[in-house]
């Protein structure tokens, strides 16, 4: 889950990190009380999920607070990548010194935090490492021991800071890192890390990201400091119906798992497809044989004939589906011939033809003779683990082509 | 030979009486698999298949009058880290880990003390593995007679972000007579127990296994590290990799995840595309189809 970034602000600030004076507003009038209250020149910055805010024009700099409420009510309403802004944030104009970049990410194979930081902020990180790397410090934490600011200390000092610099700079890190594990972050990043003229060390602009498994006990941060709703999920892009209703139809019964996805598809050939890696292997494998999948589904566990004929219906709803290909990896937890009965279901609901709207039915494993047998009867066309996963997507393929000529 | 397991393993059930973890433990007694107790807190002094519940680990292993093997741990995501901790205390070297949704944060942290105490953890998000008709540990195969079906004893070794596809794979591998020496579903989640490259000793070190097949997925540095392990050691055995999901190397699939938690596309670095190029410079084969894997193995271990 993303945050944004006077999310971000208020995160790094409640870890005990020193920020600027700022404001969140959503109006005009909310901006212009923001840089009075702060005072002196300042910048308006428009708060969407996205990059690029700066070349868009979603950043501006006003000498008045007068002017700091017509730069807001223009970024207010300027759309950047598709996003419309929550609101704005005013922030102080501040004499910087130097910019350094503190922040800490996962390293997956450690399987450790790893603090990085550099004396070359305001730049993007990845582009410093690969340019200067001796400008990049990295240290791993544990995850179990207490985090000791000295650990930090050593970050910092292998970029060659030292002085009063370097004493600033450590607490920033370390409470950044226990920021990173107490909150269940993804990433933590402050970039810039503003050293002002008077020595002082401020976060000028944060980035942060929370696991989404960790929501749930992260409720007091979300919930209760930053009053985030529970359903303001912060998906990539909205949901589409199709998304909503196979969703709603898996929350419906506790059994077994359905979910379906259609963004970036619209081909003819729906599939009621499982399970996790079966569901990708099976995507590619239409793909790459000339086929256009309308959706992506996985099925997963052991669902009632109901939650398979609901996806099998709402796949089989969608705008230009000919066909539906009814596939899975071996199952041993799913039973063939629960799956079976339910996209027969669904056909028959929809007054369609089993034998015919069903390309393929290729579900092998627990129960598959029971599930056969429902098959036979209605003359679908299946097959049995003798046949793999990309020949039966082939067959999918040629049929609904087939139908097309 | 096998890796991990053999047919002296004991180990336990965390969670025991669940729904899954009771299905999961008659599979497992089915197929030969020494489960010496389980464990739900509450629960003590009823019995799971004719295998006793207790209370907590150390009355489980206390009950069974020696040092216990291992644990499945198939209990709420908000709890397992507590009872993957308690495993790690009484003193269980093997840990799988069926739950899933668990915070890579609590992930780390049990791997850190798995590290600490010479143990080992696989999963989570994950179905265990298996070493064909010596013993299974873990929901992988599902009930013994479908898992005799897929698993035949043989020479190749698999690793797997999926546990279906475990299976799959295992299953034509089977039908190919070249079988399996051990199948691991090593797990879908960002962080897991043990990667590829940190089982590969264990597979290079076993008679039995010729050859290594691994299914892949996008998202993670998981198959950049077997690269280097590959590079860096001059490994016997020949791998044959399979990389699905190369759909979501479209540019509207960006930051979406597909599969398992772990499968999304982050960077450049880890998208499908980027990590099929990493692996053949390693000189790990990828096949392009799912049925090429059979067939991949045979000439390698032939020739």
């Amino acid at each position: 889950m993303r945050f944004y970034e006077f999310e971000s602000r208020k995160i790094v600030e409640l870890a005990g990190i020193p920020v600027t004076e700022y404001g969140f507003c959503k109006t005009a009038d909310e901006a212009k009380a923001a840089a009075e209250r702060i005072g002196g020149p300042v910048v308006v910055k428009s708060q969407v999920l996205t990059g690029g805010r700066m070349k868009a024009g979603g950043v501006k700099f006003a000498d008045s607070p007068e002017e700091a409420a017509a730069l807001a009510e223009e970024i207010l309403q300027l759309e950047i990548n598709g996003h419309i802004p929550r609101g704005v944030l005013v922030d102080p104009k501040a004499q910087v010194k130097q910019e350094y970049y503190a922040g800490v990410v996962w390293d997956g194979t450690a399987k450790r935090p790893l603090m990085l930081f550099s004396d070359m902020g305001g730049i993007d990180i990845e582009e410093v490492a690969e340019k200067h790397p001796d400008h990049v410090g990295r240290g791993h934490v544990s995850n179990l021991l207490p985090i000791s600011d000295y650990e930090a200390k050593k970050v910092i000092a292998a970029t060659g800071v030292t002085g009063s610099q370097l004493n600033r700079a450590t607490p920033v890190l370390a409470r950044l890192a226990r920021l990173f594990r107490d909150n269940d972050m993804t990433l933590a990043e402050i970039n810039p890390l503003a050293e002002l003229e008077d020595g002082s060390f401020v976060a000028l602009d944060a980035h942060m990201e929370m696991e989404d498994e960790a929501k749930g006990r992260q409720k007091r941060l979300l919930e209760g400091e930053l009053s985030i709703e529970p359903e303001d999920t912060r998906e990539p892009y909205e949901p589409s119906e199709f998304e909503r209703s196979v969703k709603a139809i898996d929350s419906a019964d506790h059994r077994g798992v359905i979910q379906g996805k259609d963004h970036g598809f619209e081909g003819n050939l729906g599939l009621v497809i499982g399970a996790g890696g079966g569901s990708l292997t099976l995507t590619d494998a239409v793909r790459s044989q000339g086929g256009k999948p309308a959706n992506y589904s996985e099925i997963g566990g052991n669902p009632s004939v109901a939650k398979a004929c609901g996806l099998a219906k709402e796949v089989l709803g969608k705008e230009g589906v000919e066909k539906i290909a009814v596939m899975m990896s071996i199952v041993s937890n799913t039973r063939v011939d629960i799956v079976a009965r339910g996209v027969i279901k669904a056909c028959l609901e929809l007054d369609k033809d089993p034998a015919e709207t069903i390309a393929i039915f290729r579900i092998p494993g627990a129960w598959e003779e029971e599930g056969f047998k429902i098959l036979d009867k209605y003359g679908v066309e299946y097959c049995d683990r003798s046949v793999s996963m990309w020949e039966a997507a082939g067959r999918a393929v040629a049929k609904i082509q087939g139908a097309e000529a | 030979m096998s890796i991990l397991l053999d047919k002296d393993f004991t180990f336990i059930v965390q969670g025991i009486t669940g729904r899954e973890a009771v299905n999961l433990t008659r599979e497992c007694l089915d197929y030969g698999s020494n489960v010496v107790g389980g464990v739900t807190p509450g629960r003590k002094g009823r019995e799971v298949h004719g295998v006793p519940v207790f209370d907590t680990v150390e009355q489980a292993v206390e009950n069974h009058g020696s040092p216990v093997d291992g644990s499945v741990v198939t209990v709420p995501p908000a709890f397992t880290k507590d009872a993957v901790f308690e495993a790690l205390e009484a003193g269980m070297k093997l840990i799988v880990i069926v739950t899933e949704r668990i915070p890579r944060g609590d992930v780390a942290e049990m791997v850190e003390l798995a590290d600490s105490k010479g143990a080992r953890i696989i999963g989570p998000n994950c179905l265990g593995l298996i070493v064909p008709e010596v013993c299974k540990m873990g929901g992988i195969g599902g009930p013994a007679k479908d898992a005799a079906k897929a698993y035949a004893p043989g020479s190749v070794g698999v690793m797997s972000r999926s546990g279906g596809m475990t299976t799959e794979i295992s299953s034509s591998l089977t039908a190919a007579g070249l079988g399996v020496s051990t199948a691991i579903s090593i797990g879908g989640d960002a962080i897991i127990g043990s990667t590829y490259a940190e089982l590969m000793p264990f597979f290079e070190a076993d008679e039995q296994t010729k050859a290594i097949v691994i299914y892949t997925e996008p998202g993670g540095r998981m198959e950049a590290q077997l690269s280097e392990w590959v590079s860096e050691n001059d490994s016997r055995l020949p791998i044959v990799a399979f990389m699905a999901g190369k759909f979501m190397d479209d540019e509207e699939m960006k930051g979406m995840s597909f599969g398992h938690a772990g499968t999304i596309v982050e960077g450049a670095e880890d998208t499908a595309t980027q990590k099929i190029a990493r692996l053949e410079a390693a000189g790990i084969a990828v096949v392009e189809r799912i049925d090429e894997i059979p067939a991949a193995v045979a000439e390698r271990i032939g020739g």
